[in-house]
């Protein structure tokens, strides 16, 4: 019988799907327009293309993989639910003084207006009962009071609840029992849990966190309840998987009940996707790029693993949920220019005009010049680009647009075009730096891999800065993600906060912590019928001098502990140190916390192979245009990108269009063909 | 006698030529500054080992130019006083460390902050300097934390270093380090916190280099030039078009000075000079014989009034000293903000905090776009050290936060922090490591100011002690208020209260050393709410009554603002339209200020409303006056006496305060 896995990219303008035979490895593709409306009416139509290009019979596909921005467009669009907040007696308040930091500069609080917590205040109630940083309970929970806090709640139409207490890090039977009288007292509702969710110390971190669940959990679970009636329509009860923040994927019960663990779910596709893509090209290091409309992302990849964060950021909330340690900037292809009356100096961004009105060339009424105005401006977006395939840009409000910056500068307006293409890539440089130069990283041995909308229009010029080659472009930014979501693997972990200097622990407490966590976590996967041997386990430690506030996470393993002991994990956490910060000193080393991953096998996928050619691109020529390069304007041909062939030798100054992205080869650079149709930019010999 | 700077490329002592830059270079180069600066902090605040660095951030970057020009941070380039004092030589790999404040023209106020400074040189020639100054939890001195309330010279405040090289061309001077470590209670946090500075410093140096190497050393160092005059021409059109001529003049008080004197006024006059402006600080009293004196640089002071001004019109730009010229600060010598070495400068948060609320007053009486209300113009601290039950001595250090002050954009958030970057330090991590259970930590209910824009809420932080130790707190406005502005009403006062075990009810002092506490005793410190920003009768009575449904205000504050709220809290409408006329009769036209009273109602109100007597009129040393011309003479210490301690009334900071909530 046949058997196939499909993933699945939603974004904003297309939906992308990706069948995989699970037999031969073979993959086929399919692109269709997005349903915002209702995503599922997109899904299913990419279902319906791709099985008719592969041949197939929907009802044979096995697993689901999908990537979602549902749970950030919650957070993003204040879309979420209406939580519910119960804390310990003193603290109802925690979200409202949220750690009493006002952002931006001396005097940055003149300008700063704060946003209403994730959970209203008037929403938070607070109960009686007291536990201790050791986890012994002081003062024991006043059921009675909480049943009335709990009834107090009833008239405030609350759609999920967190209960999140102090210190319920060290000890979590408070809050069951809180969710035993809240099942009584306010029945139905979801319930999230501060010692489940994220049991770590840091009262604000752990409370923000489970809220942002509480606050996802209803629109999530309805998303993947939706998907899940829709996939069973036209298939036979396949297994839906939603691909984790940290590029791990979590089923779709797991997923609706720990949503926070969702909101970078569609960054950690692309990576995800740019990892499989890269390797198969022959990279394992790199650094991703993915440059969109509004903001831009950035990814650190280390002998083919993203590396990941303990913490994740969405709009302005921050959570402590693991995630690709993707690092956003404020600087898309809709971020505004302009020029301060009292500095005349030129700023891009942080405001942008986003989808809608757009940048001016959209034409839909618009008229502040964005970054992409600037790219059309210069040539390097060609006038006859049909964005989505279908709209047709603007070159004179382009220019009308940029013209305002021009005069305020007093430059023609392809200098003052290619003064906001140079701001805004020194932003996007600056991200890159800060995960790699800034953490003792010689971007010079890495590869950037660029994806998203407008990234393979400013990658070459970033490559420049950075020292960073090949450029690699894959081919569709959509494609690619759909890639990653088919391509990752099953993945849960647990932790537990041990909080306790080295020289108080031996090392064999330390394993026999490690395999209760690994117990603990192979059970998600257990649970999804993957055989042990099939699943691999990994740990990792947060480690800090006694007295930081901020931790290193270092990889642990099994065997090492067992040789070299907890000695050798010190050294290896010394020498991080000194790589990230210049120094390491020889105070107290402190373990704080304790991971077990547990993940399941990785999936044969035989990559996309593009037409042998013959060298010469000349087949896929469409035309010259005119670009805007070293203050003056050059030829440039331009590409079509489904007919370039294996080999292609692309010479810059060049443009390759595609239906959802547009490559730049600035002069002095050469673009290959590789034998899976990427792109690799790299300077002419 | 000044430093010398030995300089090894034969070409160093021609300048570069200046040379054109063109505009987005020159926004390329600005932003990579803003970077390096923020990474500054990002790599102090990650690496540090010491709360008050770590998590409260009390660490300030600067990048300056060869000459000392301060390009990027927030207080003032040290280089200029630090390079006129140091009697040696400066050379590539040298590393300096100072915490003198007397000798680097104020760039610190306390001997508590280190401050490194570095020397950046690319190719033997000196192009950049990066510093960073961080505040140690403690240096030693007489009490736990090295910020004695009572000292009276500098020399009781812990060690205090002179502008040494403590890395000599990259060799870390470590008996230097040694001496001074040996003199410090917790050496180790020093140490890490010091190495995480000189790294943060030596970040800096090398993207100075990297930007030098990228653009080119003329272009590098000529766009340096170009962000200087960029700054200079973007103030002068400010100055010109915000600040009046007419001279203005505001003042403001500290309260007490820990020693039962008190208040004491910081004056200021501002007016403008064709394209100059004026601070004249002439009236302001005489340097305190006690330790709430601050060393206030004329820089820093130039940067906060730029910095202050700039953000309402470009807040990308990165503030620099090319505007210095115009900014013209008149300080008095042996004044409360210039006293003269060896004056105590211990307590100097109130006064350094305070000049804030003295800067929002001046320039918002010429241009409303500045017209704050007083805010939580402070860093209050807490002490709190002993032994734990292992015997192991430790040390509490916290900031206190507070009320945000009303602001012509909107309300001042609720125990928020006023100084960039702070955070508290997490509860649970405090309960973790010190003998101390954090039963509440909460804001206080009406003590933010009533406004169209109301005052954030004062915090109200209950420490249960677990351990027997001693407590000292800094802090004030426990006497004077928070001022409000354009109607806006003053927000709510201090106030420090002790529960023992015995259920006795102490009222501390708002500054005050060596508190006994006992296992069981709790302390309740309540710091001060925002000032309001206009009129509270205009404030709509729903959001009054989403802010008494949240607890943010209660059901009486609400009248303040005119808004009668039935049980179920929906505005009763008729009640409301009657109070609100009644209230608006009763205020008639609102002044621009409201102070709460002058200090002569406030000090004959001071022992009803507070529990403790009002402060004796200040004494100053005869010499000092004698200096500043004045012909009245003082005897020096008199009239000191501690300020008593009341138990029979409660002090309420002049709001109702809620009952204590049953255990």
């Amino acid at each position: 019988m046949m058997s196939y896995r499909l993933g699945v990219d939603v974004g904003g303008t297309f939906t992308d799907c990706l069948l995989i035979d699970e037999e031969r490895g073979s993959a086929v593709t399919a692109k269709v327009l997005s349903t915002p409306a209702d995503p599922s009416v997109g899904v299913l139509n990419g279902i319906t293309l791709v099985c008719e290009r592969a041949g197939a019979n929907a009802r044979d596909i096995a697993h689901v993989l999908h990537g979602t921005t549902v749970a950030t467009n919650a957070i993003l669009t204040g879309s979420g639910a209406r939580v519910g907040l119960v804390t310990t007696q003193g603290y109802r308040q925690v979200l409202q003084i949220a750690r009493s930091f006002v952002p931006g500069a001396l005097s940055g609080w003149v300008l700063y207006n704060k946003s209403e917590p994730l959970a209203a205040l008037e929403c938070t109630v607070e109960v009686s009962e007291r536990i201790s940083a050791t986890g012994e309970i002081v003062d024991p929970l006043d059921e009675a009071q909480a049943r009335q806090a709990l009834r107090s709640l009833r008239a405030r139409q609350i759609e999920a609840l967190t209960i999140s207490l102090i210190n319920a890090y060290a000890n979590g039977t408070h809050e069951q029992r809180l969710r035993a009288l809240a099942a009584e007292e306010l029945p139905g509702l979801p319930v999230s849990l501060s010692s489940e969710v994220i049991p770590e110390m840091q009262e604000y971190e752990r409370t923000i966190t489970t809220v942002a669940n509480s606050y996802v959990r209803p629109v999530v679970e309805t998303y993947v309840r939706n998907i899940r009636t829709e996939l069973a329509q036209t298939m036979r009860d396949p297994k839906l998987h939603i691909l984790r923040s940290d590029g791990g994927l979590a089923s779709a019960q797991a997923a609706g009940h720990y949503p926070v663990n969702l909101l970078m779910s569609g960054p950690a596709g692309g990576v995800s996707g740019a990892i499989w893509v890269a390797g198969q090209a022959g990279y394992q290091n790199l650094l991703t790029f993915d440059m969109g409309g509004t903001s831009t992302d950035v990814a650190l990849v280390q002998e083919g693993k993203a590396q990941l964060r303990r913490e994740t950021t969405v709009g302005d909330v921050t959570v402590r949920a693991s995630s690709v340690d993707v690092r956003s900037v404020g600087a898309g292809g809709g971020s505004i220019a302009h020029v301060p009356e009292l500095t005349a100096a030129l700023r891009v961004g942080p405001h942008s005009a986003g989808a809608d009105p757009g940048p001016a060339c959209y034409g839909k009424g618009g008229d502040e010049p964005t970054v992409t105005d600037a790219n059309l401006v210069l040539g390097y977006l060609p006038a006859a680009t049909r964005l989505g395939g279908e709209m047709v840009l603007d070159l004179t409000a382009a220019e009308q647009a940029v013209g305002t910056v021009a005069r305020g500068l007093g430059m023609s307006v392809k200098q003052a075009a290619a003064g906001i293409v140079d701001i805004v890539n020194e932003k996007m440089f600056s991200a890159l730096r800060l995960i790699s130069v800034q953490q003792g990283i010689d971007p010079r041995d890495y590869a950037l891999t660029a994806f998203g909308g407008a990234g393979p229009l400013h990658a070459n010029a970033l490559a420049r800065l950075l020292g960073a080659w090949p450029v690699i472009i894959p081919r569709g930014p959509g494609v690619l993600c759909a890639y990653g979501d088919a391509t990752t693997r099953l993945r849960n972990e647990t932790s537990r906060t041990l909080l306790r200097p080295f020289s108080q622990l031996e090392t064999a407490d330390v394993i026999t912590v490690c395999d209760e966590l690994a117990q603990a976590a192979a059970r998600a996967l257990d649970a999804e019928n993957v055989p042990r041997a099939d699943q691999t386990t990994s740990f990792e430690v947060d480690v800090r001098y006694h007295g930081q506030g901020t931790l290193l996470t270092l990889e642990l393993g099994r065997q090492e502990l067992q040789h070299g002991g907890l000695a050798a994990v010190g050294e290896r956490f010394d020498r991080l140190h000194e790589q990230l910060y210049t120094f390491a000193l020889n105070s107290g080393r402190e373990l704080v916390n304790i991971r077990a991953v547990v993940q399941g096998t990785a999936t044969t996928v035989t990559p996309y192979r593009a037409e042998p050619g013959d060298g010469n691109p000349a087949r896929a020529a469409m035309g010259e245009q005119p670009v805007f390069l070293n203050n003056t304007d050059r030829p440039a041909v331009v590409y079509d990108r489904a007919r370039l062939c294996a080999q292609d030798v692309i010479r810059g100054p060049a443009i390759v269009m595609e239906m959802d992205s547009t490559s730049l080869i600035l002069s002095g650079h050469i673009g290959r063909v590789d034998a899976y149709g990427n792109i690799l930019i790299t300077p002419e010999a | 006698m000044p430093a010398t700077i030995i300089e090894t490329n034969p070409q160093a002592h021609t300048p570069l030529p200046r040379v054109p830059v063109d505009p987005i270079t020159l926004d390329l180069i600005e932003n990579g500054l803003v970077a390096a600066r923020e990474q500054m902090d990002a790599l102090l605040f990650r690496t540090a080992m010491s709360p008050i660095i770590r998590d409260q951030r009390d660490g300030f970057p600067v990048i300056t130019s060869r000459d000392g020009k301060l390009l990027a941070g927030q207080f003032g380039s040290p280089v200029h006083g630090f390079t006129e004092r140091y009697d040696g030589t400066i050379e590539e790999g040298d590393i300096f460390l100072t915490s003198d404040p007397y000798e680097c023209d104020g760039a610190i106020s306390h001997a508590n902050d280190w401050l490194v400074c570095m020397p950046v040189f690319k190719n033997g020639r000196l192009i950049n300097w990066s510093a960073m100054f961080g505040h140690m939890a403690d240096i030693g001195g007489k009490v736990p934390g090295s910020i004695p309330t009572d000292s009276e010279q500098i020399f009781e405040e812990g060690i205090c270093i002179p502008p040494v090289k403590i890395f000599s061309k990259g060799v870390l001077q470590e008996e230097i380090l040694r001496v001074i470590l040996h003199n410090c209670r917790i050496p180790e946090w020093n140490r890490g916190d010091f190495h995480s500075i000189v790294a943060a410093c030596r970040m800096a140096a090398s993207r100075c280099v990297e930007m030098a190497e990228r653009f080119g050393e003329a272009v590098y160092v000529s766009a340096l030039h170009d962000l200087l005059d960029r700054n200079r021409r973007a103030m002068q059109k400010l100055i010109s078009e915000t600040i009046t001529e007419e001279k203005r003049y505001f003042e403001d008080y500290i309260c007490d000075d820990g020693m039962g004197m008190g208040p004491y006024k910081i004056a200021c006059s501002l007016w403008r000079e064709g394209e100059r402006i004026v601070f004249d600080f002439g009236d302001t009293d005489p340097q305190s014989v006690g330790a709430i004196n601050f060393l206030l640089s004329e820089q820093m002071f130039r940067m906060f009034c730029g910095q202050f001004m700039i953000n309402f019109f470009d807040p990308q730009i990165l503030l620099n000293d090319g505007f210095f010229d115009l900014v013209d600060v008149r300080i008095p010598e042996g004044c409360l903000l210039k006293p003269l070495k060896p004056a105590a400068l211990s307590s100097r948060t109130h006064a350094l905090a305070r000049i804030f609320d003295v800067l929002s007053g001046l320039l918002g009486q010429s241009n409303p776009d500045y017209m704050c209300a007083a805010g939580f113009s402070d860093s209050p601290h807490l002490m709190y050290s002993g032994y734990d039950k292992d015997g192991d001595w430790f040390l509490l250090f916290q900031i206190g936060f507070g009320g945000i002050p009303g602001k012509p954009g909107g309300d001042g958030p609720d125990g928020h922090s006023l100084w960039p970057k702070f955070m508290n330090v997490p509860n649970e991590f405090i309960e973790s490591y010190f003998p101390v259970r954090i039963e509440c930590y909460e804001t206080i209910p009406d003590s933010g100011g009533p406004g169209l824009h109301r005052g954030g809420n004062a915090m109200n932080v209950g420490y249960r002690f677990l351990a027997p130790g001693v407590v000292s707190i800094h802090d004030d406005r426990w006497l004077t208020y928070p001022w409000g502005v354009r109607g806006g009403l003053p927000g709510g006062r201090s106030t420090k209260i002790i529960e023992r075990t015995d259920g006795r009810r102490e009222l501390l002092p708002s500054k005050c050393d060596r508190v006994r506490v006992e296992v069981g005793d709790k302390l309740l410190f309540k710091t001060w709410g925002g000032g309001g920003w206009g009129n509270p009768l205009e404030r709509p009575a729903h959001t009054v009554a989403t802010d008494v449904d949240r607890g943010l205000v209660t059901r009486e504050g609400a009248k303040r603002y005119g808004v009668v709220l039935r049980d179920d809290l929906s505005v009763d409408e008729p009640a409301t339209t009657v109070l609100r006329a009644e209230l608006a009769r009763q205020r008639g036209p609102a002044e621009l200020f409201d102070f709460g009273g002058d200090i002569a109602e406030l000090k004959a109100r001071c022992k009803q409303e507070t529990g403790f007597d009002p402060p004796q009129p200040p004494t100053f040393a005869a010499w000092v006056r004698a200096r500043q011309g004045q012909t009245q003479v003082v005897s020096h210490v008199n009239g000191r006496q501690p300020v008593s301690a009341s138990t029979e009334a409660e002090y309420t900071g002049g709001i109702p305060l809620p009952e204590p909530r049953a255990k």
